[in-house]
């Protein structure tokens, strides 16, 4: 933007007069490597050990392949329901007062305290071919549980509080009379959501989006239940990794560790990117 | 485009925030709500704008009834308090926006809607901020964009709530040039609010008082300043003192005293306060009909004395100001007269 000044290049964002930048930013650095460099690096190391041909090899294997699209496709599908949704669900909360909000509130933070075995195991019960809803969802030809669509519900049941939790606190500062301001302004409802509100919402929906997604690809125990878990079907990466470690075979349950790993980050860092650049424009 | 508030009343749950209140915008006029910090000033400018539902009474636009329109069909351009401009669109967007949700039909085209986006930005005299984003610009400049982005619709009205309020005091005062120029330029029906008399005063061609939900009074500036038809009028606008008096046989009395201020406009015989300004008195030697009283404090404002004077038995006390040249030396006593003043029985 030719208003904005130019950059000096890539330098430290200057430090605030408040003492004590160089402490924090040592304290959080030493802290990042011991919790989440060492292991990481770890991990590579092991998968390192196997050679290039080997881990080719394991990286294209079939049931690898399709382990990895399983757990990526699940949980961007899911996420994006979230995102959907979990604006909706957030929007109600913060706008409407109605009778059991606040236990509707309180609900939202379920998945989070759940252990999500439990969560798996109430979900398989109810979306299996004799349970509540498999039993309705049978006849019309919709088969959930053991299918990749399970696991794309139980994905959603685990990542809506990360999108509603996110997008919550951004609506509550939505000030009234911007929606007023559109309305004097002659938009209509639909174009005030559409022009003025989701556009404000866009740089929390997409970090919701980002929590929701990487709490999916990493999701365990709420998925193996209501997976069934069949290689090449709806067998994810995550279960994949733990049979190779059962089988002793570590050097392969670190190499798909790795790629996941490499995947997770790639996109994590393009929401950043997307997220920065947002933020960089709407101040 | 003319306006006409009709006996409208508004209650928020039970609680009135306007009792009754009828008022009357010429087309083209500029005119002020002025009022205390609660008085119903926002609550009226809502329901002209119909951003509130009255709950009694209609509000016309020329000759129609606008009461139920909604707010999209009315074509006001409101100017809130807090700018509430989007903040993710530029200058320019936001200035457009308004013009850029018309229906297909009535829409402008893109490079209509931008050309008229940096009309209105040099008509605010923002030239050249089109790619600007909100964050990015002063108090003062955001409220030239709201101003702006009102205007891009070609208002019937324009309804503004304290467009100044937020901005400190050096840029209030250019700003409120500035608005009348705008309006002087555009002609637009203006309706704007306020807490500070004399911006209403300054800016207005009628000023509308307003207290506790009621109107208390409309007219111009001298109207409202020289001839104040309520005591709250008197109080709120500009500088006055009182003095509690007795209305009997044709004159102000206190304390079994006339002080030689015959009642023209027949209030009635009884308990009466009586309003003037500190400035607007004569000082006497003798005290044949007059108020007198010892000086008690004495303070230097600007260019005058003000005084504090401790009047007869009751010991009631007025303010009143002095040439700086007189002494007025503590206990000294003083015998005035005020040149323009008015009784309101006591109620
Ligand atoms: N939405 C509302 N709900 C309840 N009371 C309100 C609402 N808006 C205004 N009021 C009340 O109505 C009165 C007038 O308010 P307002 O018109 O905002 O006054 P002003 O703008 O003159 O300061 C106040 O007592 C205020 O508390
Ligand atoms: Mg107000």
């Amino acid at each position: 933007m030719s208003t904005t000044p130019a950059q000096a290049g890539w330098r430290f964002k200057a430090p605030s007069v408040i003492p004590g930048f160089g402490l924090t930013l040592g304290f959080s650095l030493a802290y990042l490597t011991l919790i989440i460099l060492i292991p990481l690096a770890g991990l590579l190391w092991r998968s390192a050990s196997l050679g290039w041909a080997d881990f080719w090899a394991i990286a294209t294997d079939e049931r690898t392949v399709k382990a990895l699209e399983v757990s990526f496709g699940t949980a961007i599908v899911a996420a994006l329901v979230n995102v959907v949704f979990g604006t909706i669900v957030a929007w109600i909360l913060v706008r409407y007062r109605f009778p059991g909000r606040r236990i509707v509130d309180a609900m939202v933070d379920l998945p989070f305290a759940l252990p999500t075995a439990v969560a798996g195991i109430a979900l398989t019960t109810l979306y299996a071919p004799n349970g509540w809803i498999g039993q309705l969802l049978m006849p019309l030809g919709i088969k959930v549980a053991y299918t990749p669509l399970g696991i794309v519900i139980a994905l959603i049941f685990i990542g809506l509080p990360f999108v509603v939790r996110t997008v919550q606190p951004i609506i509550e500062e939505i000030d009234k009379e911007v929606e007023e301001a559109a309305a004097t302004l002659g938009a209509n409802r639909w174009q005030t959501i559409s022009r003025v509100l989701l556009p404000g919402l866009a740089p929390a929906i997409v970090t919701g989006f980002a929590l929701a997604f990487a709490r999916g690809v990493g999701e365990y125990g709420s998925v193996i239940f209501i997976a069934g878990n069949l290689p090449y079907v709806s067998e994810i990466a995550p279960l994949l990794i733990v049979i190779r470690l059962e089988e002793y075979d570590y050097a392969a349950a670190t190499a798909i560790a790795s790629i996941m790993l490499g995947l997770s980050f790639a996109m994590l860092l393009v929401i950043n990117l997307i997220q920065s650049w947002s933020r960089k424009r709407y101040g | 485009m003319e306006v006409r508030v009709s006996n409208v009343r508004k209650e928020f749950a039970t609680f009135p925030a306007l009792h009754d209140v009828s008022l009357d915008i010429k087309s083209g006029e500029l005119i002020a709500l002025l009022g205390p910090s609660g008085s119903g000033k926002t609550t009226l400018l809502r329901l002209i704008a119909g951003l509130e539902e009255p709950t009694r009474g209609q509000i016309y636009f020329g000759d129609q009834d606008a009461s139920h329109r909604s707010i999209q069909e009315r074509n006001v351009g409101f100017v809130f308090q807090h700018y509430a401009l989007f903040r993710h669109m530029t200058v320019a967007d936001n200035i457009g926006f308004g013009l850029k949700v018309r229906p297909g039909a009535t829409r402008p085209s893109k490079a209509d809607i931008r050309r008229r986006a940096t009309e209105l930005l040099n008509l605010v005299q923002l030239p050249g901020l089109e790619n600007r984003y909100p964050a990015q610009l002063s108090g003062g400049q955001r409220q030239r964009v709201a101003l702006a982005r009102a205007m891009a619709i070609e208002p019937k009205v324009l309804l503004l709530d304290e467009p100044f309020g937020a901005l400190d005091a050096q840029v209030r005062r250019e700003l409120r040039r500035w608005l009348r120029e705008i309006h002087e330029a555009t002609g637009h029906t203006t309706v704007f609010v306020t807490h500070d008399q004399e911006e209403a005063l300054e800016l207005a061609d009628r000023v509308v008082v307003m207290s506790q939900g009621r109107i208390e009074q409309v007219g111009t500036a001298d109207d409202v300043y020289d001839h104040p038809t309520s005591p709250f009028v008197y109080g709120f606008i500009g500088d006055s003192s009182t003095l509690p008096v007795k209305v009997e046989n044709g004159q102000v009395w206190v304390s079994d005293r006339p002080i030689g201020l015959p009642i023209t406009s027949g209030e009635p015989d009884g308990p009466a306060t009586l309003y003037f300004r500190p400035h607007e008195v004569d000082l006497l030697d003798d005290c044949g009909g007059c108020i007198a009283g010892t000086v008690v404090a004495s303070r230097r404002v600007a260019g005058t004395r003000r005084v504090e004077l401790e009047i007869g038995g009751g010991r009631e006390r007025v303010e009143i100001e002095l040439p700086i040249e007189h002494a007025a030396t503590q206990k000294s006593r003083i015998a005035f007269r005020p040149r323009r003043w008015k009784v309101f029985p006591t109620a």
